[in-house]
Formats: C-alpha cells, sequence, structure tokens
C-alpha cells in the first residue's frame, strides 16, 4: 500500500518535471542565467508546485496525522545552522556547473544519456562519502 | 532580455501543479517528504525506517519518461564537468538536508524559514556559478 501510493506521487512528480520543461538542463541554467537571456520558467514551475502542495502541509501541520490516520513528525523549520549553509552553498555550485539537481538527474536516466548515469554516479558517490565523514566522526 | 513565451508558461505552471500534486500525496498518504537527495541519501545510507515506498516513489520517477521520452535534453559535454557537478549536488544535498525539491518544493510549502534560507543560498550560489562560467571566462 505505502508502496502504491509513494509509486502514484512519484508517477505524478515525475510528469510534471518532464512537462515542466526542467528535466532539460538548458531551461535550468537558463534561468540561472539572469546577466544573459533569461529563462524564468523555474519560477513559475516553483511556484506552481509550491502553492500546490501547500494546503496539504497547513493539513498535515495541523492534524498530525495522514488522511489514513497514521502520524507524522514534519521536520523542525526553524534551525538555520552551518551545515544548511554550507550545504546549500556547495550544491547550488553543483547545480550551477549542470543545471541537473537530483530530480531531474534521476529522469534524465530515463534519456539513456551516459553522462546522466555518469552524473548520478558521482551524485551518490558524494552522498556516500558525506555519510561515511559522519558516521567516523559519530564513532570518535 | 527575458525570454518566455505563452505555451512555455502554460507547461511550467501545469507542470508544477503536477509536481506540488505528488508532492501533496505523499504527504497525505505517506506522510513523507517529497525530497528526492533526501530519498535517495535514505536508500543507499543506514535505512531509516522502511524502503518500500522510497523505491516506489523513485521508480515512479522515472516511468514518465521511460513512456514519453525527451524533447530535449542538453547533458554536460566533457565528462569531467559531470562527474564535478554530482559530486557537489550529492555532497552539497546530503550536508544541508535538501535540494531544490525537498526544500524548494515541500520546505517552501510547509512555510519553513530553514527551506527558505535553504533555497535562497543555493539560488545565489547557483547564480554566481553560471555567472562566472558563462560570462567569467571559467571552463
Amino acid at each position: 500500500m505505502k508502496f502504491l501510493t509513494a509509486l502514484v506521487a512519484g508517477l505524478l512528480f515525475g510528469s510534471g518535471l518532464l512537462v515542466s520543461g526542467m528535466t532539460d538542463p538548458a531551461n535550468v541554467l537558463g534561468f540561472l542565467d539572469i546577466f544573459g537571456e533569461w529563462r524564468p520558467q523555474l519560477a513559475f514551475v516553483m511556484g506552481a508546485a509550491v502553492l500546490t502542495a501547500a494546503p496539504s502541509y497547513w493539513f498535515v501541520r495541523h492534524n498530525r496525522r495522514t488522511l489514513l490516520g497514521a502520524s507524522v513528525d514534519l521536520p523542525d523549520r526553524r534551525r538555520i545552522d552551518q551545515p544548511l549553509l554550507a550545504g546549500a552553498t556547495i550544491f547550488g555550485v553543483g547545480w550551477g556547473l549542470s543545471g541537473i539537481c537530483p530530480g531531474p538527474g534521476l529522469v534524465l536516466l530515463a534519456s539513456g544519456h551516459g553522462m546522466a548515469y555518469l552524473f548520478m554516479a558521482a551524485v551518490l558517490a558524494g552522498m556516500w562519502l558525506v555519510q561515511l565523514m559522519r558516521n567516523k566522526r559519530d564513532l570518535r | 532580455m527575458i525570454s518566455l513565451d505563452s505555451a512555455e508558461i502554460v507547461r511550467a505552471l501545469a507542470g508544477g501543479m503536477l509536481i506540488g500534486a505528488g508532492s501533496a500525496l505523499l504527504l497525505l498518504l505517506n506522510g513523507r517528504i517529497a525530497g528526492v537527495s533526501g530519498i535517495l541519501g535514505n536508500v543507499i545510507g543506514k535505512a531509516v525506517g522502511e524502503q518500500g515506498w522510497r523505491l516506489g516513489f523513485l521508480g515512479g520517477l522515472l516511468v514518465p519518461a521511460l513512456i514519453l521520452g525527451f524533447g530535449s535534453a542538453h547533458l554536460p559535454q566533457h565528462w569531467l564537468w559531470a562527474i564535478t557537478s554530482g559530486l557537489l549536488v550529492g555532497a552539497g544535498t546530503q550536508i544541508g538536508s535538501g535540494c531544490t525539491s525537498g526544500h524548494g518544493v515541500c520546505g517552501l510549502a510547509n512555510l519553513s524559514t530553514r527551506s527558505l534560507v535553504a533555497t535562497l543560498v543555493f539560488m545565489t550560489s547557483a547564480v554566481f556559478t553560471v555567472l562566472l562560467v558563462r560570462h567569467g571566462g571559467v571552463s
């Protein structure tokens, strides 16, 4: 059941990435290139996505439950710390280099393009390295 | 100069609503946040809770593209570029606990100041990166 509902959610999300054009890194880089010929699509995509999802977040935040009655713990919304700022900065540099973030990167695997596989392999390697360093630090 | 036609706006809004609907569904039914980097990180790392729904969501992301195919996809030209970018995206999203979907869509929908700050920071650093690459003679 949890698998099926997540699958349907993924299908909607993946269709949205395709329809919106965000799976083409050229559209993303066009948005980030505010000093060139600016392509504002990404702002419309993000705005529409946030507005569509917001009522559900409001509902779950207030009821602390899903529609099926399971309890939900949403993450702490206010704490701004060093890892958040450093991580977001590093992610931004990587995103700016290719115009690909994790969602579209995953969808791009379906294109069969070798560069997409290389990119996603590097994403997983980057995540794995950070987890490895975290585990080592926790052991100390 | 701004480049945008009405068909692009319609597609952007429709696609955005689909992304928002997918995020809403995952929250309403599974009680989970549709953050792709978080889900990926948990799949490869120490399992927090069950994994089935994560694989379902990631699989669902891929299916539409497998069926519909791609109009166009401008990927990095050089392997070193793809690897550098990927490593930074993977490490950065893991350290900062989120990416465009987790902070940018779900976090903002949850009215999270933390996610708003993260989104502004990664947007700014990405804009500067593109500025250097495209207009600063780096590459």
